[in-house]
């Protein structure tokens, strides 16, 4: 059933939510960018429908919500490691579709993959429901129709705002009837992109052969010029997923602490070093190489049903060096005809 | 829920000093592994390391442990009694159903005997799991030769065994690296029935892999031990990815077919 609510109908349904959810979403948090007068649109706890920025598509992604940035796993003392506790209460997650089908990429990782589910995930996730928002096409960054990830129906409510301040909702999640009930009821289905203005292919690497000359191709030392392993673009990734533990004392008591999770990204100096200072890909190119085939080969060879990419076109924005995935995309595609004529 | 990366108490029962900087440690446990699993092992603090387990008996582990940094640097600092946590275990381990009734060929290098110990302990053990074991087992130098007592047992209980020094000699050792030593072993006498385990340095094992096959042994037939950064050990963290496998979970063993492949 859909509806169309008046701003003061919207924002009344809004604060009956709150009683029951903790609501996400978008938020623009002004001058917070990397340049001057350059605002910043990231995830946060909203109190009111004002506070989300529903016309920008978020600089940095939903994942945050659900595996943020950091984590406590356990408070310790020198004799226990006492898991760490979350609120129980559901969650309402503002998102484009780009950001919902991000979640399927992220789950196959952390529930489930090598036999093994990780309960920091699910703890978050089993509490999670989406109330999609319309997108109108996204920016210049975008390429989720490629990536088929422009639509969705993993979702509770639907909405479309309004310059009016008015929003159309569509309610598909029956628990969700009873805070509409006294709205008039009205025709509205969520609208899904059908075309970006960029589009791109995802080559096909048809054998091991194919595949070991791609990684030796020279197309990747131009980044060891251009990328300055910075991780901004993994951090900035909807479906990007690795972390790394570390034990943190606590200054005013050194025999508590807690264990974190970090972020941690493929692209930085340290990933792979081990004992000894060995590491395993030391070039900015060798870095690139194993994101890029990560992002577009191997993650579907494991998992088969799609690529670790929704095309959200975050990384190509958050890059201080300009590096867009799409070229890089296009240019790898370009490496493996190469190869497949034998000119490589 | 369970969670899987809950790490638990248990004592040391014995710290024993193999070199100077690699100490076997004993737990009183009753977790059961696999021959080539690894457990990630915990200090509060200061953090956590997978190592492989070296040997296993009824309610006990074994973890031998090369002092090199931040973690292990303390580890080094327990005694029996004391107490430390682990979880696990993790990873495949060797495929011990395929070994059985065998010829098992067995190559290793410095630490990378460790990960081994506990099958060589297991054969040496229960006579007729495999038809026999042939062992070359390789270590830098006098100072950094392992298990000292099991290689004399090892000596006594395996049809074929070398034992080498990198450049240095010694009574009972023959000289030269692991590699040296490939052409000695009698292919014809294995009948085609015969599994190998290569484990120790990266580049210990791609040459070894490169002279089994010269010397005419079957890639299907082997088996190498990997080891990567590791933060989870349960194939979340993503540092010990090799293209699609987790060396946590796929591996830390994998046939030669696929290992060979394996690009960093
Ligand atoms: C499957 C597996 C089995 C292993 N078995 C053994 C064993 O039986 N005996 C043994 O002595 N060592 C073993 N290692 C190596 C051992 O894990 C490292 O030596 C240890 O992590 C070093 O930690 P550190 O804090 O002392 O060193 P630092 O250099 O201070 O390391 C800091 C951090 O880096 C990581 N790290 C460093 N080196 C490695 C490494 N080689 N592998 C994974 N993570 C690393 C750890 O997370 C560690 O906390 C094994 C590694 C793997 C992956
Ligand atoms: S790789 Fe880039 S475009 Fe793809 S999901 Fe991650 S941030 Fe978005
Ligand atoms: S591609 Fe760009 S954002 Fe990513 S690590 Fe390199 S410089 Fe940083
Ligand atoms: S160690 Fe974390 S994924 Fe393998």
């Amino acid at each position: 059933m859909s509806y169309r609510l008046t701003q003061n109908e919207a924002d009344a349904v809004f604060a009956e939510l709150l009683k029951k959810f903790d609501i996400y979403a978008p938020h623009r948090h002004v001058c917070a960018g990397r340049y001057s007068d350059d605002d910043i649109v990231k995830y946060d706890k909203v109190e009111s429908l004002s506070d989300v920025e529903y016309k920008k598509k978020s600089d940095y992604p939903m994942k945050e919500v659900i595996s943020p940035i950091q984590q406590a796993l356990f408070y310790f003392t020198e004799d226990e490691y006492r898991e760490s506790k979350v609120s129980s209460r559901p969650i309402l997650i503002f998102a484009r579709p780009c950001d919902i089908n991000a979640q399927k990429i992220q789950a196959r990782i952390y529930a489930g993959n090598g036999g093994f589910t990780d309960s920091y995930y699910e703890r978050m996730k089993d509490r999670v429901k989406y109330i999609l928002m319309d997108c109108e096409g996204g920016d210049d960054n975008c390429f989720c129709v490629s990536m088929h990830t422009n639509k969705t129906d993993n979702y509770s409510l639907a909405v479309k705002f309004h310059e009016d301040g008015s929003l159309f909702v569509k309610v598909k999640d029956q628990d969700f009837d009873n805070y509409f009930q006294e709205i008039k009821e009205i025709e509205f289905e969520p609208e899904f992109v059908n075309k970006n203005e960029l589009k791109v292919t995802v080559p096909v690497i048809k054998d091991h052969e194919t595949l070991n000359k791609l990684k030796a191709h020279p197309m990747w030392n131009e980044f060891n010029s251009r990328c300055i392993s910075c991780g901004a673009c993994t951090i900035a990734c909807s479906t990007c997923t690795c972390f790394t533990t570390k034990d943190i004392i606590y200054g005013d008591n050194p025999e508590v602490g807690e264990r974190r999770r970090i972020e941690s990204s493929c692209q930085v100096d340290g990933y792979t070093t081990v004992a000894g200072g060995i590491s395993y890909r030391k070039t900015a190119g060798e870095k690139m190489r194993f994101k890029m085939l990560h992002k577009f080969h191997d993650y579907k060879e494991r998992f088969v049903d799609s690529d670790m990419c929704v095309g959200c076109g975050r990384c190509t924005a958050r890059c201080p060096q300009f590096i867009s995935i799409t070229t890089t995309l296009d240019k790898m595609s370009k490496a493996i005809e190469e190869i497949e004529k034998g000119e490589v | 829920m369970e969670n899987i990366v809950q790490p638990k108490p248990y004592k040391i029962s014995e710290v024993r000093h193999e070199t100077d900087l690699e100490y076997t440690f004993r737990f009183d446990t009753d977790i059961k592994v696999n021959h080539g699993q690894f457990l990630m092992l915990s200090i509060p603090k200061i953090g956590e390391v997978p190592i492989s387990v070296s040997d296993q008996g009824d309610g006990w582990l074994e973890f031998t442990i090369r002092k090199v940094g931040k973690v292990t640097n303390v580890i080094f600092e327990k005694v029996a009694g004391d107490v430390m946590f682990l979880r696990g275990p993790y990873g495949n381990g060797w495929p011990m159903d395929k070994f059985q009734g065998k010829h098992l060929i067995v190559i290793a290098g410095g630490t990378g005997v460790s990960p081994v110990r506990s099958t060589l302990n297991f054969c040496a053990r229960n006579e007729g799991f495999v038809k026999d074991v042939s062992l070359i087992c390789g270590f830098k130098g006098c100072n950094c030769i392992l298990f000292k007592s099991d290689l004399e047992k090892w000596q006594n209980n395996f049809k074929h065994t070398w034992l080498c020094l990198d450049n240095e000699d010694k009574e009972g050792f023959c000289r030269g690296f692991v590699t040296n030593y490939i052409k000695e072993l009698p292919l014809n006498e294995y009948e085609d029935n015969y599994e190998i385990i290569v484990v120790g340095p990266p580049v210990m094992m791609k040459y070894v892999g490169l002279e089994l096959i010269k010397n005419g042994f079957s890639e299907e037939k082997i088996w190498m031990s990997f080891e990567r950064k590791m933060s989870c050990g349960v194939g979340k963290c993503g540092h010990c990815r090799i293209d699609e496998y987790y060396v946590c979970t796929d591996g830390p063993v994998f046939p030669y077919k696929i290992a060979k492949n394996l690009v960093d």
